[in-house]
């Protein structure tokens, strides 16, 4: 009994350790695919969505509400145009959003959605958003940022307001754009 | 009863293994008896240095508004305790428990992998001292809490982060490393006959334990890891604006996290059923459904990670779903108590120490349960999120469950350590003074979480005032305590009543057939199993 071999029970051991770090790591990418597909956690599609669903509703009114902040170290002013907007389901409207870099450099910014109730994110569609790329400002420079959407007219009944929320997040150090350029430094 | 196995063989072999003296002894030893004292000395060690930060928090907590520390320091305190007591008391203790317990109760020689098993000892202290240095760098040690949730950890923390990853890693490794030595040494090292279902409960709780370790230490690793590269090397796992997610932090914390609370407990369930049979002089009861019950535990606990997490927005039936299956592992555990109580029922009981001990484990740790039940349902867990309700709860099931069963278990086995009776009556003032004092400190706690009162935080309402004074008190006086453990073991250690091979009257087992204490190589030859 005690003659027996280790090594292979022992290598057994040492491989299933192994999986099980590389699973810590699987459950980064798998926790993005189970939000994507559940529509949990109010992450919004980062691919441009296209009308094909697009057949307006109306009878059924919902209201979209937005919200817009930066980062509380980011030192952009940002807020959407307006608060508040009714829209049919499968109804296309356009807003935009303000953005101003009122420092004295160049600086790269990428703005992360979130929609509440997370459920329907699913059902909110965006055809043009601000979001799906970093936005670069000069010093001192202001822009209106656009944001086309649609909500998909099988938007569940229970929903009657979404709030689309956008925090604005300074990416100047990780962005190629700014190379070169006097950059701006914020946080650490 | 076969009698003392080692009797049976010649001296001569142990010539060549007589082990160096002094300091190399310890150092190079690969033998699991030496090794099961290292754990056990260290955890102690341990105990005693994550206890004095105990005391740190409750004398700041005794009144209301700061006296004694800053918040910044306070926080340094509740972190550095819980890594502490968890890694370096709890686990360290089990592994060591393990270490000697294990090969003798099994009928084997030594662990199946004593180099190994060197190793996976000598870079824990290192661990800790990386840990406890970094307490005394500029800007202070860790102090984002046990959990290092995300962005706390990697945003707002300071440059000892790095320190505290790496020690978590060395801690892992050696956890894993004891874990997969425990597992070669109980597949393949069984004495002739010892057949799975012949296997004492302590072995098959900690078969089960090393599994778990090794199927979740990885995971901690890489989140340590992950939290590393956020910090310092521009990664975003954890940060919005890179396209990560705090709350995913939470999500692979705590897929390592509930399964760590069972690695801290069912050893424990193992040393209550070995301990209540002795003394009650019955076998225990329900042996099979013991095993099944702590396999199932062990898979529920893949199954519940998000109820940490109720508070998190999570959508109402993954909260369900939680719920209910975190509600699911009262019924295993409502079977081990269950054959507990059967096992004492028209037993011939006698109250020595290590049964005290089980007792108050059996009724406190239900106690601990029972809130961990309350916590269990989500509408309620809005309330009791993050107040002293938790703290109670899982003081309840960590230190009058997973400590008083550590406590118990050295009772019951120092005698065959060391050969000598320990202190009975200094035990049981142990026993006594430890029982009044730990509901003292933990009760109370209760009440004021109901309250409102929340964790973590330095001051607190001055309508919390008096509970806390009385919890304090009870801290301190728990705290003192354990010097008379201390006592107990060195004045053990030292001498006392020669111990008989079997110690306990009630005791059955293979580690009771050798002599106490028990050579320096036991089992050199397999014992006969009936």
């Amino acid at each position: 009994m005690q003659a027996l071999d280790h090594k292979p029970l022992f290598r057994k051991l040492v491989v299933i350790t192994a999986l099980m770090f590389g699973f810590g790591y699987a459950l980064v990418p798998l926790y993005d695919v189970f939000c994507e597909i559940t529509g949990l956690n109010g992450k919004t599609s980062d691919v441009a969505a296209t009308a094909d669903k697009a057949v307006t509703d109306t009878k059924r009114l919902i209201t979209i509400e937005f919200l817009a902040k930066p980062d509380p170290k980011m030192p952009w002013l940002f807020k959407p145009e307006m608060r508040q907007i009714q829209v049919h389901p499968g109804e296309i409207k356009v807003v935009h959003y303000e953005a101003e870099n009122p420092t004295a450099s160049l600086m790269v910014a990428q703005a992360v959605p979130s929609v509440a109730p997370g459920q329907a994110a699913l059902y909110f569609n965006k055809m043009e958003c601000f979001c799906f790329q970093r936005q670069t400002l000069k010093a001192g420079e202001k822009i209106l940022m656009p944001l086309q959407f649609y909500v998909d007219p099988a938007l569940p009944e229970r929903f009657s307001t979404i709030t689309l929320s956008y925090t604005m997040y300074d990416v100047t150090q990780h962005s190629p754009a700014a190379q070169g350029a006097a950059v701006y430094k914020t946080g650490k | 009863m076969s009698t003392i196995s080692t009797d049976t063989h010649p001296h001569a072999d142990h010539g060549h293994h007589h082990p160096p003296a002094g300091f190399k002894r310890w150092l190079y030893t690969t033998n699991h008896k030496d090794i099961g004292t290292l754990y056990l000395l260290f955890a102690l060690t341990m105990f005693f240095i994550g206890g004095l930060m105990a005391m740190v928090i409750r004398a700041e907590l005794f009144q209301p508004g700061l006296q004694l520390v800053q918040p910044d320091f306070f926080n340094q305190m509740t972190t550095v305790h819980g890594l502490i007591m968890v890694f370096g008391a709890v686990m360290p203790a089990f592994t060591g428990l393990a270490n000697w317990l294990i090969p003798m109760m099994i009928g084997a020689p030594d662990m199946a992998l004593p180099r190994m098993n060197n190793w996976s000892f000598w870079i824990l202290p290192f661990a800790f001292a990386i840990l406890l240095m970094s307490l005394f760098m500029e800007g202070g040690g860790p102090s984002f809490g046990w959990t290092f949730y995300a962005p706390l950890s990697t945003k707002y923390s300071g440059d000892s982060t790095a320190l505290f990853v790496f020690s978590v890693h060395i801690m892992g490794i050696s956890s894993i490393m004891g874990a997969i030595n425990v597992i070669v040494t109980i597949f393949n090292m069984r004495a002739p006959g010892m057949t799975w279902m012949k296997m004492p409960l302590f072995v098959w709780t900690w078969l089960i334990t090393a599994f778990l370790l090794i199927a979740v230490m990885p995971v901690l690793a890489g989140v340590v890891t992950m939290v590393l590269t956020d910090k310092y090397f521009g990664t975003s796992f954890f940060d919005a604006a890179g396209g990560g997610d705090p709350v995913l932090f939470q999500h692979i914390f705590w897929f390592f996290g509930h399964p760590e609370v069972y690695i801290m407990i069912l050893p424990a369930f193992g040393i209550i059923s070995s301990i209540v049979p002795t003394f009650s002089r019955k076998p225990l009861f329900g042996y099979a459904s013991m095993v099944y019950a702590t396999s199932s535990i062990a898979l529920l606990s893949f199954l519940v990670w998000a109820h940490h997490m109720f508070t998190t927005g999570m959508p109402v039936f993954a909260e369900l779903f939680f719920m209910y299956c975190t509600m699911l592992i009262a019924v295993p555990t409502g079977v081990k108590v269950f054959n507990w109580v059967a096992t004492m029922w028209r037993g011939a009981l006698t109250f020595e120490v290590p049964m005290m001990f089980s007792i108050a484990f059996i009724v406190l740790f239900t106690i601990g349960g029972l809130s961990g039940l309350m916590l269990a349902i989500t509408p309620a867990d809005f309330q009791y999120h993050d107040t002293y309700f938790v703290v109670a709860h899982f003081h309840y099931v960590l230190v009058t469950g997973a400590i008083f069963s550590i406590v118990a278990a050295v009772y019951y086995w120092l005698p065959k350590w060391t050969g000598h009776m320990y202190d009975e009556t200094l035990g049981l003032w142990h026993f006594w003074c430890s029982l009044i004092s730990v509901n003292l400190l933990f009760f109370p706690m209760h009440f004021v979480g109901l309250a409102g009162m929340p964790r973590r935080i330095p001051d607190y309402a001055l309508q919390f005032a008096d509970f806390n004074a009385l919890i304090s008190i009870g801290g301190f006086a728990f705290g003192l305590s354990q010097l008379l453990f201390l006592w107990v073991i060195v004045k053990c250690v030292k001498g006392g009543t020669p111990a008989t091979n079997q110690v306990w009257e009630g005791a059955t087992g293979l580690e009771w057939e050798l002599t106490s204490p028990p050579p320096y190589h036991s089992f050199t030859t397999p014992p006969e199993i009936k």
